[in-house]
């Protein structure tokens, strides 16, 4: 490729040099005036000369988001959440991926149809009989009604996507332990798994984005007690259509952003060696 | 299917391929047979109770009568047969929302290809810092929950203190009052927050495209169009198709987006999509099988597009 480069006329690869970051800096500004407004103080956020910078920061904003009813509640609920679907949906996507990529066995192909199938169900559609389940099964109002929902919903598409990276421990590997004695739950566990390690956490993404994200479930299944809502629900709380606290609202957008960032940036890597893996497969 | 002598077997390593030969379907010599199912059991537990389960339920709520009243069990539920179906496709609404949510994705769908595969090519055109940069900020667009998104959308395209109306010297025109600017503002945000995927797939599959194609065309002084048109995108193929479906499914689903950023809907219900009139039919008015009916409208739709993908998999002669 680097040939290609060095034929790509000088002026031609400054202007697309140019343009790129010109892009980058047009699709980064959401993001900067997000934090930009969380810092600045009241009166500049409510002028109708809006400036691209402050002066004055203040953390007036945060200070008002995290004296909020227990703001620190919801956002710990919504870490609980993210955090129970990515681990358990890690563990049940990699044995389920180990077993339609190590055996054949009767249905094994039905069963992967039915895993890609089953990521077109738009989960939305699911809210109304969903609700009725967890009214049922006593859910409605507590962090179960949401970590199980999410993790039915990321399972087929972890699977499918770890499916590229369990593939690729070589089998020889597996002979060699067996050779040596080791259990299958041993090689499982002590070998495949540590293995597979990175791709579980290129596909433990999605599971925390969507768990992190979610707005809808939140909003349909945590009707009455407030104490087990979640971050996106805090947000809304500023955000009054007619008068909206923008301030408040930046604010708080940016303290839930700040975590899938981190998170983002941590992953980052593996995610893009991940994705290429899970679509080239 | 119980034959181990299947396509897979090809890209095997010959002993594997043998033994599986040698012991009639069970390549395994210890464990057996239910060794996959005992991995698959947890999976199959969740996703048959949360997800299976519920569909079956979704259709069962659509072919009965069920509001406010059967919820607190005043009444008892009756059944409906296709009644629900066809109040539904008798309201005009219904029609509406669903030609509204068709071409809303369509066009989200080609907004996002669009500018993620212009994306990816520029990213292989330019340095490693340019690059990282628009990489970073993708990566920031794509983290970014659908809920802050909208809100920080919102306040950019805001009549009063936005600085976008300011930039553009639009005055105080409001994005949200007109059908279709509400809809393109929800696109535009849309778009944002989901081409980097599409970016990201698409680089990560243009980069393993052997140099070697790449500099031939070059050599033949092919125009980075014709590169793109007769070189990449058949090569890459198979990943357009995954980011084209990944975007169909997403785009057909938007659901937060509309309902933060025009308010549930927009005014009269102009912005519905049917994700976000199945909720106002079934929480917001408590009509539970009507709200169930378009969620069956929704996943027949979703489950074409399926069918579709398989069979573009099949035809790729890609194994499962």
């Amino acid at each position: 490729m680097n040939l290609t480069r060095a034929r790509v006329r000088r002026p031609w690869r400054l202007a697309a040099e140019a343009s790129a970051l010109l892009i980058a800096v047009l699709v980064a500004f959401p993001l900067y005036w997000m934090v930009l407004s969380a810092f600045k103080p009241a009166g500049e956020i409510a002028s109708d000369r809006p400036r691209p910078w402050t002066l004055s920061p203040s953390l007036d904003s945060f200070r008002r988001v995290f004296g909020q009813q227990e703001f620190g509640r919801y956002f710990l609920n919504s870490l609980l959440v993210a955090g129970a679907v990515v681990v358990a949906s890690a563990l049940i996507a990699f044995l389920a991926a180990t077993a339609v990529t190590r055996f054949r066995f009767r249905f094994r192909t039905t069963l992967l149809i039915m895993f890609l199938v089953a990521q077109m169900v738009p989960v939305e559609a699911l809210t109304i009989p969903l609700f009725f389940l967890m009214r049922d099964f006593g859910q409605l109002n507590t962090l179960g009604a949401l970590i199980l929902p999410h993790l039915a919903f990321s399972l087929p598409f972890a699977i499918w996507m770890l499916r590229g990276f369990v593939k690729a421990v070589p089998e020889a590997l597996e002979e060699a332990a067996h050779v040596d004695g080791a259990s299958r739950t041993r090689f499982l566990w002590q070998i495949l798994f540590p293995l597979v390690f990175p791709g579980l956490v290129a596909t433990s993404v999605f599971s925390f984005i969507s768990a992190w994200n979610d707005f809808l479930f939140a909003k349909s299944f945590i009707i009455s007690d407030t104490s087990q809502s979640t971050l996106p629900m805090a947000l809304l709380v500023f955000y009054k259509p007619d008068d909206p606290d923008w301030g408040g609202v930046m604010a708080a957008s940016t303290v839930m952003t700040i975590p899938v960032l981190v998170f983002f940036v941590l992953v980052q890597r593996r995610l893009v060696s991940g994705l290429g893996g899970a679509v080239k497969d | 299917m119980t034959a181990p002598a299947t396509p897979v077997a090809a890209d095997r390593p010959p002993v594997r391929a043998a033994r599986g030969g040698a012991v009639h379907g069970t390549p395994r010599r210890r464990g057996g047979r239910a060794t996959p199912w005992i991995y698959l059991a947890p999976a199959l537990v969740v996703l048959g109770g949360l997800l299976v389960y519920p569909v079956y339920q979704l259709g069962l709520i659509s072919f009965l009568e069920y509001t406010q009243a059967q919820v607190s069990g005043g009444e008892p539920t009756t059944f409906q047969g296709l009644g629900n179906y066809a109040t539904l496709f008798r309201d005009e609404e219904f029609w509406r929302v669903l030609l509204a949510t068709l071409l809303f994705a369509a066009a989200c769908v080609l907004g996002t290809l669009a500018v993620g595969c212009a994306l990816a090519v520029l990213l292989t055109r330019v340095r490693a810092l340019p690059r990282l940069a628009l990489m970073l900020a993708g990566l920031g667009a794509w983290a970014t929950p659908a809920v802050t998104g909208s809100t920080v959308w919102l306040l950019l395209f805001d009549a009063d203190f936005g600085p976008v109306n300011r930039v553009l010297g639009l005055g105080d025109h409001s994005w949200t009052y007109g059908r279709y600017s509400a809809f393109l503002f929800v696109l535009l945000e849309v778009v944002w927050c989901s081409f980097p995927f599409v970016m990201v797939t698409v680089y990560a599959g243009i980069r393993a495209v052997p140099a070697e194609v790449l500099e031939a065309a070059a050599l033949d002084g092919a125009s980075p169009w014709r590169v793109w048109r007769s070189v990449l995108a058949p090569m890459l193929r198979p990943i357009l198709v995954v980011v084209t479906i990944q975007s169909v499914i997403w785009d057909f689903k938007v659901f937060t987006q509309i309902y933060v950023m025009t308010g549930g809907g927009g005014i009269a219900g102009q912005n519905l999509v049917l994700n976000v009139y199945a909720y106002q039919k079934a929480f917001a008015s408590s009509q539970y099988s009507l709200g169930a009916a378009i969620g069956v409208v929704m996943l027949l739709i979703l489950l074409a597009v399926t069918l579709v993908y398989l069979r573009l998999l099949r035809r790729q002669g890609e194994e499962l």
